[in-house]
């Protein structure tokens, strides 16, 4: 247990109502979206990037873990207090420092929620696209550390696409600046890649330089409904040969559309076995004309129905389909374990049929939808964990998931990171070599391993 | 009514998933995650495993709730946060018995006949207790009560209240459905006008209207306060008042009462079904009553004012937001517009505002802050607790806005509405 000693300090640095020991308040920050629950032993909400330093600098001297966390969204545990300790939240340090409307570039804190962010540039007409499916929640510094995709990730690119430099509290408590508020910049080794997406283990995010586009002038989305997911993934090569990248390429498989149909009232005919929603963005102009091209071109893929939203409130009618997906799944199974492989985009249809199999072999409904532009597929695997001998069953038929998406070149985690969930499956992808480089950095960084100790590798 | 144990299944259907964030307006004001859904839900689920005893710091995030039901609304699995937290007050107030204010609230809305005497010489000495500020300070008045803090600016008290101006019957057309009015508490002690106007819609349309004299509030405080017994006694007063007589529907001008009748009553089940089914919000029945369509036929006026509204939580948890909308944008003295974040709590949430005014301000400011920004020189809702807080949160933000129930606006209407009406 951390004694008062500590405690104090920590209240000297950041404020005596900063700092809890409660344990109400420490069962507050004991979960994230894994449902998984570790208890740390301190929660403490810092505001400033110098109360981080001193709050690092003091850990780093007792030896004690710190577990950096923003909204606590992760399906992953990668902000999970696994080893007692801190939590140190970032929370509260949620303002946009400055929109440069000239350089297309903003400054922010790490707690600044993602939606909030969109909607502040988009008031300026500047766009920034990364679009997880926690953007109303989620906060930015949470998608750096996780490098969050979301369905714009076809055309757009990730959440590391567009972070141009970062703030970081090192985990010996230094304050440094990586990167910068420029396009180009090639000075020294590009610290700013390897903080995104690293899981919060190398450093505490403390201020975010971003870069923006210009906001599209509209957008266009149609929902086509495909007789097998052949045909629809056939549908995304034949998109992306004939030299047209949407913004979103949605798809959801016969599987999840029967959830959709039993759940809700929305109209999904019988023969349909998949389902693309596509949309397009740009100028207005050339929307219409995009939008029948693809209606065209992928006609005589087992279409069975084409629907083109002509306003936004038909738009959002299609949208709908997609996301009532979620709670329809609770219909299937009360549990549901949410992997995001990701494959090769050509090789979804033999992504799908794997996992078809393997969940016939271990007789455990698997529903898959997600990023077809992409290869990134949210395979859901549902059970009912108090049924004895579900649970293995599913952590049986995830390994095999895993392993199948490599075989076709893909990954085992397409946007949700490591964490605790998949550690002990990164010896299926990397090389014995590959982890040992990897962890030599996190060596190096933390010497005394209190950063977020025990994500991505089992032995860290 | 249900007890903690009985949402053990709904506790277990919390994902974690952290969507509340997004929607909980004290989370927005604190940034803490015992104040959003997810916590609370965690705490309560810790309390049934015997994990946390009620301590002081449960107490507490429990206590901060605005019971606005957003959360619920927007969440994947439909988790009743709002339930949960309203029967952890209960479990609460067994154990550790209410909180002082509580037990006020409990005595004085438990009591109608005590209220009454109360608002009626409260209201007599409206002019001693007020202090009346500048007009041109945007301020109305101040009250300075217990447990109010003195910064507040509320109403005065009205000399009469709203029942005891009214006949206990006003008869309509042959032909047309009888109504009861379920008047509310802040209709009859603060906000009269908003029951005229709201009578005169209704004379308008042609229904009888039956306004009992013996009915009270309708428990929603009391839920908050978790004064189960409360809630319990003023549901079977209401039920007796409202139901003496064979009536189509029970109208609402408060949304708060419209919630309170529909929703807690009907958890009651049984012979309070019969009540909770006919709740109607004035809106809904007027525009069931082809209201909106009568007003657009009229000649646009010359002066229009510019006009927002504010979507009071219990109408907007329940999906009345397009109703109170159409006939705003059918009056021909408004020009509708919309604000950001019409949809969001202004605060006030019942006793909350007493407890955490602290809190209540912080989430009042920003629903300010959306209204400067509209540039509307009228705030229309259809709540009178919501006119309070939005015009103490505008005054304390020195806006120049006035907020206004959307009744007071149609009655404006009503005279040319009347005129052109060829149904009479």
């Amino acid at each position: 247990m951390l004694d008062s000693r500590i405690i104090n300090a920590l209240r000297e640095v950041v404020g005596k109502d900063n700092v809890t020991t409660d344990k109400a308040d420490l069962l507050c920050y004991s979960y994230d979206a894994t449902q998984q629950k570790f208890m740390p032993e301190v929660v403490v909400h810092p505001s400033t990037s110098e109360q981080i330093s001193r709050i690092m600098k003091l850990a780093n001297a007792e030896k004690i873990p710190v577990f950096p966390r923003g909204a606590g969204s992760g399906f992953t545990g990668g902000s999970l207090p696994t080893g007692g300790g801190m939590v140190v939240t970032t929370e509260r340090m949620d303002h946009i420092l400055e929109i440069d409307q000239d350089n297309l570039v903003a400054v922010v804190e790490p707690g600044v929620v993602t939606e909030q962010f969109q909607k502040e540039v988009e008031k300026v007409g500047l766009f920034y696209p990364p679009d997880p499916a926690s953007l109303k929640f989620s906060t930015l510094g949470g998608n750096v550390a996780e490098c969050a995709g979301g369905p714009r990730c076809v055309k757009y690119g990730v959440t590391k696409d567009y972070i141009l430099g970062l703030e970081i509290v090192t985990p010996t408590g230094d304050i440094i600046t990586t990167g910068g508020s420029t396009m180009k910049g090639v000075v020294g080794l590009d610290l700013t890649k390897l903080m995104c997406g690293s899981e919060g283990t190398l450093g505490i995010i403390t201020k975010i330089v971003i870069k923006l586009l210009p906001l599209p002038e509209a957008k266009k989305t149609m929902l086509v409904l495909f007789d097998s997911i052949d045909g629809a993934a056939q549908a995304v090569s034949t998109i992306v040969r004939n030299k047209i990248i949407p913004a979103t390429l949605e798809f959801m498989d016969g599987r999840t559309i029967d959830c959709v149909r039993q759940a809700t009232d929305l109209q999904v005919p019988e023969g349909a076995r998949a389902v693309l929603i596509i949309e397009v963005d740009g100028d207005r102009e050339f929307l219409d004309k995009q939008a029948q091209r693809i209606a065209e071109i992928i006609k005589p893929l087992g279409v069975v129905e084409t629907r083109i939203a002509e306003t936004p409130a038909e738009s959002e009618a299609l949208w709908q389909i997609r996301r009532s997906v979620s709670a329809s799944l609770r219909k299937v199974n009360p549990d549901k374990f949410n992997e995001d492989i990701c494959v090769p985009r050509s090789k979804l249809p033999d992504m799908i049929r794997k996992i078809d199999q393997i969940a016939d072999r271990h007789g455990v409904p698997i529903v898959n939808f997600g990023h077809a532009g992409d290869g990134n597929i949210h395979v859901n695997i549902m059970i009912d964990k108090k049924i004895p001998g579900e649970l293995e069953k599913a952590e049986r038929a995830i390994e095999e998931v895993f392993k199948g998406a490599l075989e076709l070149g893909g990954t085992m985690s397409g946007e949700h990171g490591v964490g605790i969930a998949k550690a002990a499956y990164i010896p299926l992808e990397l090389t014995e070599e590959t982890a040992a480089y990897m962890k030599k950095i996190k060596k190096a960084l933390d010497p005394n391993n209190i950063l977020n100790p025990g994500k991505i590798f089992l032995d860290n | 009514m249900k007890q903690l144990e009985d949402f053990r299944e709904e506790i277990e259907q919390c994902v974690k998933c952290g969507a509340c964030r997004a929607h909980c307006p004290v989370f927005g004001a604190e940034k803490h995650e015992g104040r959003v859904a997810r916590g609370k839900v965690a705490l309560a689920g810790a309390v049934l495993d015997g994990e946390i005893d009620l301590e002081e710091k449960v107490l507490e995030d429990m206590s901060q709730c605005l019971l606005c039901g957003s959360c619920g609304a927007q969440c994947p699995n439909k988790v009743p946060t709002d339930e949960i937290v309203a029967a952890a007050r209960r479990r609460i107030a067994e154990q550790k018995g209410l909180s002082s204010f509580g037990k006020g609230v409990a005595a004085v809305l438990g009591r109608p006949k005590l209220m009454d005497l109360l608002a009626k010489t409260g209201g007599k000495f409206s002019s001693l207790l007020f202090k009346k500020l500048p007009e041109d300070s945007g301020l109305r008045l101040r009250f300075p009560a217990p447990f109010l803090e003195s910064d507040r600016t509320l109403p005065p008290i009205a000399g009469k209240p709203f029942r005891d101006r009214v006949p206990e019957v006003i008869e309509g057309r042959e032909g047309e459905p009888t109504v009861a009015f379920f008047t509310g508490c802040g209709i009859n002690y603060m906000y009269p006008a908003i029951g005229e106007a709201l009578l005169a819609a209704l004379k308008f349309v042609g229904v009888t209207v039956i306004i009992p004299k013996d009915q009270g509030c309708c428990g929603l405080p009391a839920v908050s306060a978790g004064a189960q017994e409360t809630v319990e006694k003023l549901a079977e007063l209401n039920r007796i008042a409202l139901t003496r007589r064979p009536v189509d529907y029970v109208v609402t001008a408060c949304a708060s009462c419209n919630a309170g009748i529909g929703k807690i009553y009907a958890d009651f089940g049984g012979e309070y079904l019969p009540l909770s089914e006919r709740i109607a919000d004035i809106f809904v029945f007027l525009a069931r009553h082809g209201l909106p369509e009568k007003l657009a036929a009229l000649p646009r006026a010359a002066k229009r004012k510019k006009v927002t509204y504010h979507d009071p939580c219990h109408l907007r948890t329940q999906g009345i937001t397009r109703e109170p909308r159409e006939i705003l944008k059918a009056l021909p003295q408004v020009d509708f517009v919309e604000m950001e974040e019409a949809g969001t709590c202004c605060g006030l949430g019942g006793t909350y505002s007493v407890y955490h005014y602290d809190t209540s301000k912080k989430i009042g400011a920003r629903k300010a802050g959306y209204i400067g920004a509209s540039g509307a020189e009228l705030v229309a809702t259809d709540c009178p607790g919501c006119i309070m807080q939005l015009q103490d949160s505008i005054n304390h933000a020195g806006g120049k806005a006035r907020v206004v129930h959307v009744l007071e606006l149609l009655m404006e209407a009503l005279p040319d509405l009347s005129k052109g009406d060829k149904s009479e």
